[in-house]
């Protein structure tokens, strides 16, 4: 059975051709994907999350801006009492950040080149790391990553 | 019903939308929950797609929230029938969904299941409405038999189609039309908006002369012919002839699903098929 899923684009950020291919692959996984469209503020991303009622959210951000955005949809998400959502990354996110990102909760990062493939095999990981009740929401234990 | 349940539907009740989110899935997953009968107003909105419903929503929010209603829509698409799957983003045309409080947008995926959305819509609408979300809308995109399902779980239902498409003679081919209580031309800032409007109005002189429909034009861009597509709607009545065709919809949807849902029926298709039964049999043994 699939997950709900949204897949979001935070800030100001023009380019999401990378979320439309991975939202379809997600679908073709059989995962129900709810994509919030372009420019969502970080309080908006989380507000998408709690409506749909959605298991993770993937944030994908081309525009530089991932050390401000992702940190404050994870901050956020904790705020709301939702620290058990899993929050994975993509688009263009240096090495030298990826350890900031990943001491936040954010479980994977995903960079250019990426298959859909190991996308829907790390989304299948959280899957059974949440029914053997395993750290893996953004406020939880930030032990575990995909590598 | 378990006390989690019970605190969960008070918190809900009190306005915390996470709770509220956790219970319209549940009832997806197939929850019975006991909610008493909120009454609630319910809108079904249908149409070809590209002809800007979400959008056309989207503006009607607005308008409502002005008004100082709380607007709640459930969304729903198709799931894929390979992969189960279902790519939802209706919500990105509606602007205010993701930041008024006096909005609450889902999106629902058809899931295959037996009889589609149909066993689940009723509570949602019910659980809905009981947290004080004055209007709700359901959405969908038209043409099957099982949109027409969905809409007819709303009182009202609105039709909407763009300039110069001709797909309103779909629409009446499936009999969409006959539950409608008004028809909406959106994009009227393109060419052929007036005449696409005056052939459909042509096309019911022509037809059944009791069965008055109202057609308006609106632009969901430019938030043209909103205001005016509100206070029409807030006008409505509820039509009593269109009310009984609903309510044979609904009979008939609760009825298929419980024909799918019969643990016997793939035993009696078997037999059907290899000709021991007959139909005649096959419904008696059902």
């Amino acid at each position: 059975m699939g997950m709900r899923i949204v897949i979001a684009k935070p800030g100001l950020d023009g380019h999401d051709r990378g979320a439309k291919v991975i939202a379809r692959a997600l679908r073709d996984a059989g995962h129900e994907v709810i994509y919030t469209g372009l420019r969502r503020k970080p309080s908006e991303i989380v507000r998408v999350v709690m409506d749909e009622d959605a298991v993770a959210v993937g944030l994908s951000t081309l525009s530089g801006a991932h050390n401000v955005l992702i940190p404050k949809v994870c901050q956020e998400l904790i705020a709301n009492d939702m620290s058990d959502i899993v929050v994975f990354a993509g688009g263009i996110i240096p090495d030298s950040d990826r350890e900031y990102l990943h001491s936040l909760g954010v479980r994977a990062i995903f960079g250019p080149g990426t298959s859909t493939s190991s996308i829907i095999e790390f989304l299948d990981t959280i899957s059974e790391r949440k029914n053997s009740n395993l750290d893996v929401g953004v406020g939880q234990d930030s032990g575990w990553r995909w590598i | 019903m378990d006390l989690i349940t019970k605190q969960s539907i008070s918190l809900a009740k009190d306005g915390n939308r996470r709770e509220l989110a956790r219970l319209l899935s549940s009832i997806e997953s197939g929850a019975k929950l006991q909610i008493d009968s909120s009454n609630p107003w319910v809108l079904g909105v249908t149409g070809p797609p590209g002809v800007g419903k979400s959008t056309l929503i989207g503006a009607m929010i607005e308008e409502w929230i002005d008004r100082g209603e709380r607007v709640a829509v459930l969304a729903v698409d198709p799931s894929s029938p390979r992969s189960g799957g279902a790519l939802l983003a209706d919500r990105m045309r509606m602007s205010s969904a993701d930041s008024s409080g006096s909005v609450f947008v889902r999106s629902l995926a058809t899931r295959n299941h037996p009889g589609g959305l149909v066993p689940f819509l009723d509570p949602m609408i019910n659980l809905l409405g009981s947290c004080g979300w004055s209007r709700i809308i359901i959405e969908t995109v038209g043409g099957g038999q099982s949109e027409i399902r969905i809409v007819a779980f709303a009182d009202r239902v609105m039709l909407v189609d763009g300039p110069d498409r001709g797909d309103i003679i779909q629409a009446e081919k499936a009999g969409i039309l006959e539950l409608a209580d008004l028809v909406v031309i959106n994009k009227s800032d393109l060419p052929n908006a007036l005449n696409a409007s005056n052939s459909i109005k042509n096309s019911f002189n022509y037809s059944d002369k009791d069965d008055e429909k109202l057609v308006l034009m609106t632009s969901a861009l430019n938030n043209d012919g909103i205001s005016e597509l509100i206070n029409h709607i807030e006008e409505l009545e509820v039509d009593t002839k269109r009310n009984s065709l609903r309510f044979k919809e609904r009979l008939l949807s609760a009825w298929d699903y419980l024909l799918l849902s019969n643990p016997s029926l793939s035993e009696i298709l078997l037999d059907l098929e290899s000709g021991k039964i007959n139909l005649d049999e096959a419904l008696e043994r059902l």
